[in-house]
């Protein structure tokens, strides 16, 4: 490749080379690594079935080095063609995600040597564990693209956990935990858009500090409640999963979509609805151009500051609905600090995602993914340390920031604060 | 004039005590079963509150009972204040410079965690001389917690990683390699199977200030030090001044010639090495052996205390010493008033809230002509 060549490239160009780069380095080091380095390979087991949906393939038997080898060659085929694809100056989605599923493979296959992996239980619990995060972006993409960035996601999934937890209990009625719970997380959410908003103060800051408030609150209110009064304040249920007739049935499918607690499906609507509204509708539209371009937005009448304040609002009770996953989804009582952090890696999966909701869910479920894959090998015993699965997504996440995602651009809005009559600064 | 720019903080503090308080008292089952008869649930609530907040004053400044014999010994408790503020001057400074330069650093507890490993591991591996010693476990941690930080604005310099997602990431890395490093055989403490560190050698530590008996170290010091070099460095250095020109205007500083890249990668590497030293203050000084809790909360509360501060190095050293009194009043708290030492997090968030809201304490106080700019503002995502 000429000199000439690399200058001509965009800067956008220049860093989707880089990732094809970087694509094709993890490529080969899996080929080296997973497939050529080991001596000898030892059986793994794939299994596929999980409850009692249509059994269509019990099984897979692979040997870990031909598998792991199939798989690196696959994916640096994959990297071939999204190379080709750049050439032509096409989109290479399709490649990437064959290069990620092949690596992956590969990877696995290597790591569950001579081990038994439950394939389709894996892929459940990955689904269960980014259930949080999903709800979590979501809650960032309603704020962020109306202009105030929202760093108290943890913070309004922790209130809605707490909430929805004792509500559930003192009612001993999980539906009324649940429904309390888009409250809590709207509660933290209008804290943050009235000094946010109306203060204009700094929205980082701000929201930093509302998560310190809640983690505060919470904590206190558990040791002085929940604790010594737990079978009043903290014995609450958790919702039982409900099998959607027929679909539940579908082999694989339906054991990871269809047969989830209600708080599952109601994040699919939710995802959907946001998708289709944020691109479809007069809300969307106004969403978007006041994130964008809050004075075009008030030349043509909309009252910026009030469709963010809305915004914001629905923001927290989405993600206030996705703390009551942690209790009611899950293990029913609250704990201290239970979010651990959840927030955050929402925040990180809404920028991977590029601001998205599509692009958000996606991010979340590779994190939910990576975060169960770690648990299940850990189980099973794997050549690595625990730790180092642990930071797996972790390390994957600075990776795709720096190297497939490169300067990415939030909304141009996002964080600076509205004075009326065009007054942003 | 200095005395207004006391007054916002003062209120928002005496207003943060106050809505903790009613929590304290609210949440207490005696002031509840009180509820049919309103004055002396009122009297009963006062009183919750005031012991806590009095136990909370004992556990950080003067304690009566320890002053019976000699009065001075009243005043040992602020030997723990000095030592739980020591490792957040150091980690607020971290943050503060950082935001100068317009970077947000979230990084600080894993750069802590950097810091700490460096130093533990000169301190108990080598056997060197009493000073020595201690000076190069200090440079190992900021070393290490240096290039920890520095990475980030390296990436963010060359690829435009957000240092934002980038510190958070690595503060998961930190505390996993950590963990991973306490079950090491290098680090496994003779006979023991927990994750637990060996001691650092005596050569290693740092003195005491007031005798055996108290805890204070020479750690407080170091950390006074630190504040002063950071408020030469950004106050009288080029270096500084380029800080603090970037962290206004990114554009507009390229478009004068200085080097943002520079800037942002150098930043971070003193911002690391800041937090790193913390690291080994707090191991050097008051905990000599690592565990996996080491970094405990420092990040948050860093970042906390530099807000606090309105990011000045001055300002910094008083919300640390504030904020380590609250620290080290909340373990009596809780241990002789059964009051969650939670409520500190609460009372910082509270004293944030309320200073980054003027308007809200004006208006509470019906305050007139107070000197309330804001001096914190972060870049967002595009900056």
């Amino acid at each position: 490749m000429s000199a000439l060549e690399v200058v001509s490239l965009s800067a956008p160009e220049r860093r989707r080379k880089r990732g094809i780069i970087t694509m094709g380095i993890l490529g080969a080091f899996a080929l080296a690594v997973f497939g050529l380095l080991p001596k000898s390979g030892e059986p793994v087991t794939y299994s596929f079935v999980l409850g009692n949906e249509w059994i269509f393939v019990k099984e897979w038997i692979v040997n870990s080095k031909t598998g792991s080898l199939c798989f690196s060659i696959v994916s640096l085929l994959a990297v071939l063609l999204a190379s080709l694809q750049f050439k032509a100056r096409k989109t290479s989605r399709f490649a990437t995600g064959l290069f990620g599923t092949t690596f992956l493979m590969s990877f696995l296959c290597w790591a569950a040597a001579g081990k038994f992996i439950p394939f389709t239980g894996l892929l459940q619990g990955a689904l269960l564990l980014s259930v949080p995060l999903i709800f979590g972006a979501m809650a960032g993409v309603l704020s962020e693209r109306s202009g105030v960035i929202n760093i108290a996601i943890e913070g309004q999934l922790l209130a809605g956990a707490f909430m929805s937890g004792v509500i559930a209990s003192l009612t001993q009625n999980t539906w009324a935990g649940l429904i309390i719970a888009p409250f809590a997380g709207m509660a933290i959410a209008w804290l943050l858009a009235v000094f946010a908003i109306k203060y204009g103060i700094d929205q980082v800051v701000l929201g930093f500090v509302l998560n310190v408030l809640v983690i505060g609150l919470t904590g206190f209110l558990y040791k002085k409640l929940l604790i010594p009064y737990q079978s009043t304040w903290n014995a609450g249920g958790t919702f039982t999963p409900i099998e959607i007739p027929v679909l539940a049935k579908i082999p694989v499918i339906g054991p990871i979509f269809f047969a989830q607690s209600i708080i599952v499906y109601l994040m699919y609507v939710v995802v959907i609805v946001i998708h289709v509204a944020l691109f479809k509708s007069k809300w969307g539209l106004r969403t978007r151009s006041v994130g964008e371009h809050p004075t075009a937005a008030e030349s043509v009448g909309i009252d910026v500051n009030r469709v963010r304040f809305r915004n914001v609002l629905i923001a927290g009770a989405v993600a206030g609905l996705g703390g009551a996953f942690f209790t009611l989804g899950a293990v029913g009582a609250f704990s201290k600090e239970m979010t651990a952090g959840k927030g955050f890696i929402a925040l990180a999966a809404l920028i991977f995602g590029r601001w998205s909701p599509l692009g958000a869910v996606a991010a979340a479920l590779i994190f939910g993914f990576a975060d169960n894959l770690q648990g299940v090998l850990t189980i099973t015993g794997t050549p690595i340390p625990s730790e180092f699965m642990l930071m797996a997504p972790y390390i994957a996440t600075i990776i795709a920031v720096s190297g497939f995602v490169g300067r990415v651009r939030a909304p141009a809005a996002d964080g600076i604060p509205y004075k009326r009559g065009g007054g942003s600064h | 004039m200095k005395s207004k720019k006391l007054l916002l903080p003062s209120l928002s503090f005496l207003l943060a005590l106050f809505v903790s308080g009613l929590l304290v008292a609210f949440t207490d089952a005696q002031v509840l079963a009180l509820k049919n008869n309103p004055l002396s649930m009122i009297s009963k609530a006062i009183s919750t509150a005031g012991n806590a907040y009095w136990a909370l004053f004992r556990g950080s400044i003067f304690d009566p009972q320890l002053a019976e014999s000699r009065f001075w010994e009243g005043f040992y408790p602020l030997s723990e204040t000095l030592v739980a503020a020591s490792p957040l001057i150091l980690t607020g400074l971290s943050v503060a410079l950082a935001f100068r330069a317009g970077l947000f650093n979230i990084g600080a507890q894993g750069q802590f965690i950097a810091g700490a490993i460096g130093a533990s591991w000169v301190g108990f591996t080598f056997e060197l001389p009493v000073v020595l010693h201690a000076i190069l476990a200090i440079l190992a941690a900021l070393l290490f917690a240096g290039i920890y930080g520095g990475f980030v604005g390296l990436l963010k310099a060359r690829t435009g990683a957000h240092e934002v997602i980038v510190t958070i990431m690595l503060n998961y890395v930190a505390g996993y390699f950590l963990l991973w490093l306490l079950g090491t055989t290098a680090f496994l403490r003779l006979g023991r199977q927990d994750p637990l560190a060996p001691e650092v050698r005596e050569s290693a530590r740092l003195p005491h200030l007031f005798g055996p008996e108290l805890r204070a170290n020479f750690g407080f010091i170091i950390a006074l030090v630190a504040a002063a070099v950071i408020w030469w460095l950004l106050n009288r250095s080029t270096w500084g001044f380029r800080y603090r020109a970037v962290g206004a205007n990114a554009s507009a500083s390229r478009t004068a010639g200085i080097s943002v890249a520079r800037v942002t990668t150098s930043v971070m590497f003193i911002a690391g090495a800041l937090a790193g030293l913390g690291g080994a203050v707090q191991v050097l000084g008051s905990e000599y052996a690592m565990t996996s809790g080491i970094g405990g909360s420092f990040g948050f509360d860093a970042i906390t205390v530099a807000l606090l501060g309105r990011a000045t190095p001055v300002g910094t050293v008083f919300a640390a010493l504030l904020f380590g009194a609250l620290r080290a009043g909340g373990l009596t708290m809780q241990s002789s008033t059964e009051t969650p030492l939670d409520l500190v997090l609460v009372i910082q968030a509270l004293v944030v809230l309320f200073i980054a809201a003027p308007a809200l304490v004006k208006a509470i106080f019906r305050l007139r002509n107070v000197d309330s700019s804001q001096t914190i503002a972060s870049k967002g995502w595009n900056g």
